[in-house]
């Protein structure tokens, strides 16, 4: 096959493809046209398939910086480190919505107008299937020789019996109309595969389907963090969430009024081997009640279930996930007097995969300027290696706590919000030993450290498990996937589905037949010859003996 | 057998079959140097399978002489059969990792590309009659050398059990999706790399009548098995990021989108193979324009395979060890 006669063949799958409209006004300026030819041709360009090309082509590259630059939505610890080392790019990236690439107005804008052009594109082209798909075949061109897969030969048979044959071996299959008898030049035009641009048409539906689906998701949920304490319980209001990126419609009302309780958290360590000191297998059992509205009396029963890694609880239409655990501390912290300022597990954070853990008490005093703060290492399985401390693994099989002791005014109560996870410490200082060096509360479980100057004492009584747990509500999920089942169903009908258009021409010449055939592929993509050679094939098999001339090209 | 002698097996089958894939290259590299003393319109078999232009008569002078003849054949057949041998002994190496891990072989990023690697060249075997792709031998054989290679230099590390949250059903369906497509785009970046080679050629005029390029298939057939390939992969890449990703996203992370950077960059390339699959069908856009996207479509798919693991430190897909994602905000 040659380059030009298939690319005459590219040009005519043109026809009936993106682009709905001709091209007829298209050597008149803009200038000319009235208002309403512009909106026409302002609508025209937006449909067309060039269009769509060039934003689809846009929305891959908007995508990029968001997979480059840390998004808030994603992980907002990680932006505000960046934007912290960033002092300058910040307030451009800023502007330009690069923190929350995918809720920026010209992300929007790109996919919505990707929408517009499919919606345009898609609808003109479901009433023109709706209307083609009854319809006869098509007649057969005039000069069938001029399609560029094509052949031709001769025969003693008569035309009519020819095309009788014809028309029984293209039934199967496919869609067959001949041309009326007492034409003198007959033909059989044979037409398969419309369901391609049915599966087409369901594909382009279903990314709209897709679209709302996940825009019910977002609008209307939710997703939440927590770290839970294991022994403690949470009911799911607002205020029980540490962090909480609700969906711009999400109403704090539709929240269903579960609660539970962690009861335990039970992890692995893997022992020896290429992964040793990798935690696994972790569960949290919990106790659940669908409901915990009002009176305690009318919540409803309670029910186990043992939360793991890839498997969520849920509970009505929302979720529950465990993705995150640590160690919990129990500290008491005791002024001069002996009185308790602080007690009970606090919560410190991993800071390596051996979780070695970093966490702050804060310890408000009974009078002004003797607040007491406590900041420094928990370390699970405790060495001394040169008098260094190290962490070892991150089972709990060694606990130790390595603190350094701050007194002064902690500034809770300026009302300004602090994060729990770090001390404010410009009117704090560090407690000293006597003799000016830097002093350490080192505990192991059960132990009691006084602190220097008779500012009070820390108990560090034992260790609990933490759970991080993320909740999140996703409403009408089943939209999105039955968009995206539907569009995978389409998608595969738009691909491997040939439509084909195959022709058969008879007419007595010289005393004998000339049948000519050819064929049309509609999709770009299918060899063609030996479908035609086939048909010819299968045309002459029937009788032998007549004088044949294929004619490929 | 035990675990560690099924991964010693692996190791060692994985070496045999880089060694061989490099002996395979080497043979084809001598069958296409023979190939170059040799009109193109001199029908001679090209790795045991017939190419030149139908119907070409080769005057006396030009056929090859005998030698010239049995070195194309022999060579072709003999980087044909080693290629059969590398890709057992790959696959060997493949199912023996999975046998030593007990798990299937696609637990982090060697593995993950050993098994890539195996798809690609099981493919381009199964696909080589059908499409005619015995001139992709050589290239295929020395996509095989390198990727073995960076996977035992750089990416090698030992059997070992999976973190938790790969634990799940869905590690068989989402990953084997995503390797059969990253393979099927790779061999369809290939055809479309040489489209483009071929094309340039053909408009700068200097195709010569031997070589390399000349002996390629004609632009039209080029561009139809690269679409064909990719037409194949794109679904299988629709399900694997679009489909089975996020359900088991779902699963174990909450939500089943996150616009984790792995994830983005997985939709960049369904983006842009969705262009391709488009300006196929639109004026001004085929042949050139297409391949073109194709191959962005390729970098974006292995940039995402290697670089956002190496640049990215946020994603979820970084196969990390135990460290468990904390993120909090100040409260």
């Amino acid at each position: 096959m040659s380059t030009t006669s298939s690319e005459a063949r590219d040009e005519r799958q043109d026809e009936g493809r993106w682009s709905p409209s001709g091209d007829r006004d298209h050597h008149r300026r803009t200038g000319e046209l009235t208002p309403g030819e512009f909106l026409r041709w302002a609508w025209r360009q937006v449909t067309s398939m060039r269009t769509a090309l060039v934003l689809l082509l846009l929305l891959a590259l908007g995508a990029i910086p968001g997979s480059v630059i840390p998004q808030q939505g994603v992980d907002a610890l990680k932006t505000q480190n960046w934007q912290a080392a960033h002092p300058h790019l910040t307030p451009i990236y800023d502007r330009l919505g690069l923190f929350s690439v995918y809720h920026s107005a010209w992300f929007a804008a790109i996919y919505l107008l990707l929408m517009i052009s499919l919606v345009g594109c898609i609808v003109p082209r479901l009433f023109v299937y709706w209307r083609g798909y009854r319809a006869q075949p098509p007649t057969a061109p005039r000069n069938l020789t001029r399609l560029p897969d094509h052949a031709s030969y001769t025969t003693d048979d008569e035309p009519a019996v020819v095309l009788e044959r014809a028309a029984r071996r293209l039934s199967r299959g496919h869609r067959v109309s001949t041309s009326s008898p007492d034409e003198a030049d007959g033909w059989v035009a044979a037409e398969r595969g419309q369901l391609r641009e049915a599966g087409n048409l369901l594909f382009h539906l279903s990314v709209l389907i897709v679209l709302v689906g996940f825009g019910i998701g977002s609008l209307f949920g939710y997703k939440g963090g927590v770290i839970l304490v294991v022994g403690n319980g949470f009911s799911n209001t607002l205020s029980q969430y540490d962090d909480f990126a609700p969906g711009s419609l999400f109403s704090a009302d539709k929240m269903e009024p579960f609660c539970f309780t962690v009861h335990d958290f039970k992890v692995d360590w893997i022992e020896s081997g290429a992964r040793q000191g990798m935690a696994r297998g972790f569960q949290a059992p919990l106790t659940y009640r669908d409901s915990c509205r009002g009176d305690p009396s009318s919540w409803s029963a309670q029910k186990p279930y043992d939360l793991e890694v890839n498997h969520p609880l849920t509970i009505g239409g929302t979720q529950v996930f465990l993705i995150g655990h640590g160690y919990a501390p129990v500290i008491t912290v005791r002024d001069a007097q002996g009185n308790k300022l602080y007690d009970g597990p606090t919560i410190f954070l991993p800071e390596s995969s051996n979780f070695e853990s970093f966490g702050v008490i804060k310890a408000p005093g009974l009078k002004p300027g003797t607040d007491l703060g406590l900041e420094g290492l928990f370390y699970p399985t405790f060495a001394l290696v040169n008098g260094d401390p190290i962490n070892v693994m991150g089972d709990d099989r060694n606990p130790a706590i390595s603190l350094l002791a701050y007194q002064g005014d902690l500034g809770l109560d300026t009302g300004v919000p602090q994060s729990v996870y770090a001390m404010n410490k410009a009117d704090m200082t560090q407690l000293k030993k006597p003799d000016g060096k830097q002093f350490r509360v080192d505990l192991q479980p059960g132990q009691t450290a006084q602190l220097p100057d008779g500012a009070g004492s820390v108990t560090f009584h034992g260790v609990k498990h933490w759970t991080r747990l993320q909740i999140s509500r996703t409403p009408d999920v089943w939209v999105t996937l039955l968009g995206v089942v539907l569009a995978m169903l389409g998608l595969l009908g738009s691909l491997f589905i040939r439509p084909r258009r195959v022709w058969v021409r008879a007419r007595r010449t010289d005393g004998t037949t000339l049948v000519e055939v050819a064929a049309l592929d509609r999709s770009g993509g299918g060899d063609l010859a030996p479908v035609v050679s086939s048909v010819v094939d299968a045309l002459q098999s029937d009788r032998s003996g007549t004088t044949t001339q294929p004619k490929e090209t | 057998m035990s675990d560690a002698a099924w991964e010693t097996l692996s190791n060692q089958a994985i070496t045999a079959a880089g060694v061989v894939y490099f002996l395979a290259l080497i043979s084809h590299l001598v069958e296409w140097s023979a190939l170059r003393t040799v009109p193109v319109k001199v029908p001679v078999a090209v790795g045991a399978v017939s190419t030149g232009a139908a119907g070409g008569s080769a005057s006396t002078d030009e056929a090859p002489d005998e030698r010239t003849t049995y070195r194309i054949a022999m060579f072709g057949r003999l980087g044909l059969l080693l290629t059969i041998i590398a890709c057992s002994a790959h696959g060997a190496a493949v199912f023996s990792r999975g046998m030593a891990a007990g798990r299937v072989p696609w637990g982090n990023m060697y593995e993950f590309t050993i098994t890539g690697a195996f798809v690609i060249s099981a493919g381009y075997l199964l696909l080589r009659k059908r499409h005619g792709l015995a001139w992709m031998g050589p290239i295929i054989t020395a996509i095989e050398v390198v990727l073995l290679m960076v996977a035992v230099l750089w990416l090698y590390s030992p059997v070992e059990p999976l973190t938790e949250a790969l634990l799940s059903p869905w590690l068989v369906i989402h990953v084997m999706s995503a390797i059969i497509a990253t393979g099927a785009f790779t061999l369809g970046g290939i055809t479309s790399a040489l489209y483009l080679v071929k094309a340039r050629a053909e408009a700068k005029g200097t195709a010569a009548d031997r070589g390399y390029i000349a002996r390629l298939p004609s632009l039209p057939s080029l561009d139809r098995v690269s679409y064909r390939i990719n037409a194949f992969a794109f679904p299988v890449w629709t399900f694997a990021v679009l489909i089975s990703g996020p359900i088991w996203a779902h699963q174990a992370w909450s939500t089943y989108w996150n616009w984790d950077p792995k994830e983005v960059v997985a939709f960049i390339t369904w983006v842009v193979y969705a262009a391709y699959l488009h300006a196929r069908a639109t004026a001004g856009w085929r042949g050139r324009n297409a391949a073109i996207l194709a191959l962005v479509g390729v970098a974006t798919l292995w940039f995402n395979f290697i670089g956002v693991n190496y640049f990215s430190t946020t994603s979820q897909h970084s196969y990390a060890n135990g460290a468990p994602v904390v993120s909090l905000r100040d409260r």
